[in-house]
């Protein structure tokens, strides 16, 4: 009886565990798609979601769990056997070669034999009947992005699939482009193929897809039908509802402003950055503020103009204690009591192959130095910092296996520790921490929440970038979201709910700025 | 398709028995590859490894042809640890001594030593003007210094060359492309050992090297430049986190390789040769490369690498001279050595493994 309803499933999942290391990026995941169905796959970064389908496109290897086509047991073992079960993919970041025609690219990646005329005939008859406009002659570099993203689909076109994966395809396109894209789409589900669709933008679900399927920490938390959710319902299954709100006692009223930044632009300083648009952010000190956003939306542009590794425009766009620093660099900065933490512990806030001590010196350095004195200037080494080095390890339980050990002999929760401790030292009165949990233990990373809090209970001013919502409501007073440049309005935590965060996370700038003006 | 996976834990016997393996494969292709051209191998081995330390007068010969790699090589090292690719060091070597040798030149009659100071500053700021132009070009306009330095290479030799043929040209020197001779004051003389006299060639020279390899030993573990220099290498995040400047780093560690080239050149030049000519270099500036590497971007290690290079280069001169085997071959020997003492160090950090896909 069940028979009827498992006949038009034409791609099922069960169980699929993952795990990297100790990191377990995929727990027990289901998942059936219907034929013809545009299946969207949601949730935050980190949730799991690229690790799944590059699984279903053979790119990684499941450590257990089971994959059906047709309700037959199929093994992915490499993308050349899924594409041969008829499952295509069009990634995030494209793999074509630039110096290499249209006509080309689709040949190297073809499994089949065919004869170069024949080929670009086929493409250019594919290319019309999907209206996905391409000459097979044109060289990729001369190629816009909404273009070669066509040439991927056409690539996977070529090969008849039954379930084409798309991940994220609209993070790179125009509203022209994605507007074309959902066409070609559900004509393509219409014609009997299956889509998996990844994303984490609300909208475009609601609009394309026929079911969702959630995703939060690596597990399949819902599969709702798309066309009778909403995107406040969504929002909140992907943020998770339940927010433990384990709030600090006795807040300082202390309404003295530590930071403050003004109408702070920067242009992006290549073509994969991202331009930061009038910010305008203010801190007291015994605050927490939280800054969510979905990465790659100008959280790392801003850590680095916050922190003076890029250095402002202006030296009015970024105040302490209403005195313009923008133009200070990121050494005098920290002399004036500002600390940023940043996301890479390894190779950005420790140097990976020198030992604790040297790393102390690498951000202590200027506290040996002399005025007067350019001999002694000269000679400062790492050995000065050796006595601060082994004081911070003691007083933070920095587990190390020998007494001063390289940065790369720490386990992540530990070096992190370390650089916590070695910034914390400085007894600073701003401290910015770009995702500091990010894939370290939950052990140590309740560990380092707490001493967030406890800076702030000290009277401190701390900025938190993070992901991760519940981090960013555990921890926070005020809460903003930054999106593609954008810093969204600040609000007292208690007046903001996951559901808003999530919207603005989500919200596609460009559509929003399309109803601002009709 | 293979690939490296790096150690956890550097075996500590096989620092000390990668090497002699490395020397063990050297030893055994080298014998193979003489034997079947024809020559004896034996013989060979005798002459490429042992004969340079056959005679004392011998031994003093390595440290004359050492010297001017090791002062290289420690310039090179500073480049190499910050992740700069100086390759010209063959270049700034020419433009050193060809500054330097001009400017002696021009005092045809002084006596005084002391007119070598001033050419070792000549010659540090010839060398340095070389590095400049690919320094200035990748810091402000981020163009490959590996390129820049590399084909300055060849304008510094054909600068010589038209220097030595004509404005510098001695016109007592029969139409041979020759300068004029130094005067004494710009020549570095060999050491009179007491009672035995000259040992070969043994100059005044290598007393650089005695002053320079503890000098850049301490820049490098005990100031706050050398210490600038390891971070830019090894995390440039790192260094633009701890406020250094990328941009001045990179302009002194090229300055300073340029500059040690350039007195190389002079050193050269004025211990063994005494005038100028189209050819000073004999490609040192590009087996330094091989030895800064070989020493470990270390200045005790580049000190031995440069004593067996030189050894080596002796060797083959000596094979060379007395079996008649062509320096191709030698050279190629050369090649197997480092073949093998690179791999054994890379086998050292990494071990392979074949990887279907990733």
């Amino acid at each position: 009886m069940a028979n009827g309803k498992e006949l038009d499933i034409l791609f099922k999942a069960r169980k699929i565990n993952k795990s990297f290391g100790d990191f377990k990026a995929n727990i027990d995941i289901d998942i059936s798609i219907k034929k013809g169905e545009i299946h969207a796959l949601l949730g935050e970064n980190g949730a799991g979601k690229s690790t799944l389908v590059k699984i279903f496109y053979g790119v990684l290897k499941h450590d257990s769990g089971t994959i059906e086509i047709n309700n037959q047991l199929i093994n992915i073992s490499s993308p050349q056997s899924a594409r041969k079960n008829g499952v295509g993919m069009v990634f995030q970041h494209f793999s074509l070669f630039p110096a290499l025609t249209v006509a080309e690219n689709i040949l190297i990646a073809l499994d089949q034999k065919i004869g170069f005329q024949r080929l670009i005939s086929d493409i250019r008859k594919l290319s019309k009947e999907w209206d996905l406009f391409i000459d097979p002659l044109r060289l990729i570099s001369d190629l816009s992005v909404g273009e070669r993203q066509r040439v991927e689909i056409i690539r996977c076109l070529m090969q008849n699939p039954k379930l084409l994966i798309m991940d994220e395809p609209t993070s790179v396109l125009t509203p022209q482009e994605i507007e074309n894209l959902f066409k070609i789409l559900k004509r393509l589900s219409k014609s009997g193929c299956s889509i998996l669709y990844i994303s984490h933008k609300l909208e475009e679900i609601i609009e394309l897809a026929n079911q969702v399927t959630i995703l939060k920490s690596g597990r399949c938390v819902s599969t709702l039908n798309a066309k009778t959710t909403s995107t406040k319902e969504l929002a909140e299954t992907m943020v998770g509802k339940k927010i433990t709100k384990l709030k600090k006692n006795n807040i300082k009223n202390n309404k003295t402003v530590a930071f403050e930044v003004k109408n702070l632009n920067k242009i992006k300083d290549n073509d994969f950055g991202i331009t930061l648009k009038n910010i305008n952010l203010k801190i007291n000190y015994g605050e927490i503020l939280g800054i969510a956003g979905i990465a790659g939306n100008g959280q790392n542009e801003l850590m680095d103009v916050l922190s003076g590794e890029v250095i402002c425009n202006n030296d009015n766009e970024i105040l302490l204690e209403n005195v313009p620093i923008g133009q200070k660099n990121i050494t005098l900065r920290r002399k004036l009591g500002i600390e940023p933490i940043p996301e890479e512990r390894t190779l950005h806030a420790t140097v990976p192959n020198l030992a604790l001590n040297q790393n102390t010196f690498l951000t202590y350095y200027y506290k040996y130095k002399n005025r007067n004195n350019f001999f002694s200037n000269f000679f400062i080494s790492p050995q000065h910092s050796s006595e601060e080095s082994s004081k911070i390890i003691k007083d933070n339980d920095v587990r190390c296996p020998e007494p001063n050990p390289l940065a790369n002999q720490l386990s992540g929760g530990n070096l992190q520790k370390f650089i916590l401790g070695r910034s914390m030292a400085n007894n600073p009165k701003v401290a910015i921490f770009s995702q500091p949990t990010w894939g370290v233990d939950i052990g140590a990373a309740t560990s380092i929440r707490q001493k967030l809090l406890n800076l702030s209970q000290k009277g401190k001013a701390v900025i938190l970038i993070s992901q991760d919502l519940e981090e960013i409501f555990e921890l926070s007073d005020k809460v903003c979201v930054i999106n593609n440049g954008v810093l969204s309005n600040i609000l007292p935590v208690n007046e903001m709910s996951a559901s808003d965060v999530g919207l603005l996370m989500g919200a596609n700038i460009n559509n929003n700025k399309k109803s601002e003006v009709s | 398709m293979f690939t490296f996976i790096p150690r956890d834990k550097i075996s500590k016997n096989w620092v000390i028995l990668g090497p002699l393996v490395s020397i063990f494969f050297t030893i055994f292709f080298g014998l193979l590859i003489f034997t079947f051209l024809g020559y004896d191998p034996l013989e060979t081995l005798y002459q490429v490894f042992m004969s340079p330390f056959s005679r004392i007068d011998r031994i003093s010969d390595i440290f004359v042809k050492a010297c001017p790699l090791i002062i290289i090589g420690c310039g090179l090292m500073l480049c190499f640890r910050a992740n700069i690719w100086n390759i010209g060091a063959e270049g700034q070597f020419i433009i050193g001594a060809l500054l330097a040798g001009s400017f002696a030149l021009m005092f045809p009659d002084v006596e005084n030593k002391i007119l070598l100071l001033f050419m070792f500053l000549v010659g540090f700021i010839g060398g340095a003007i070389w590095a400049f132009i690919p320094a200035i070009l990748k810091t402000r306009l981020n163009v490959n210094e590996i390129l820049v330095s590399l084909m300055l290479v060849y304008v510094a030799m054909l600068f010589i060359d038209f220097i030595v043929r004509g404005p510098l040209r001695d016109p007592m020197s029969f139409g041979f492309p020759l300068s004029k001779p130094y005067p004494e004051g710009a020549l570095i003389n060999k050491i009179p050992f007491p009672g035995i006299g000259y040992l070969g060639q043994l100059h005044y020279g290598i007393l650089l090297i005695v002053l320079l390899i503890p000098l850049s030993w301490i820049f490098i573990n005990k100031t706050l430049g050398g210490f600038k220099i390891t971070v830019l290498g090894s995390a440039p995040k790192a260094a633009k986190f701890a406020g250094f400047k990328e941009n001045s780093i990179t302009m002194t560690v090229l300055l300073l390789s340029g500059g040690l080239a350039g007195i190389a050149g002079v050193v050269e030049v004025s211990a063994n040769m005494g005038q100028l000519q189209p050819e000073v270099s004999f490609g040192y500036g590009f087996t330094a490369i091989i030895v800064a590497f070989l020493g470990r971007l270390n200045p005790i290690g580049i000190l031995f690498a440069g004593i067996t290079i030189a050894t080596v280069k002796l060797g083959a001169d000596n094979a060379q001279m007395t079996m008649g085997i062509p320096k191709v071959v030698t050279g190629l020997f050369e090649g197997i050595l480092l073949f093998f003492l690179l791999t054994g160090e890379t086998l050292q950090k990494y071990q392979i493994k074949w990887k279907r896909f990733k």
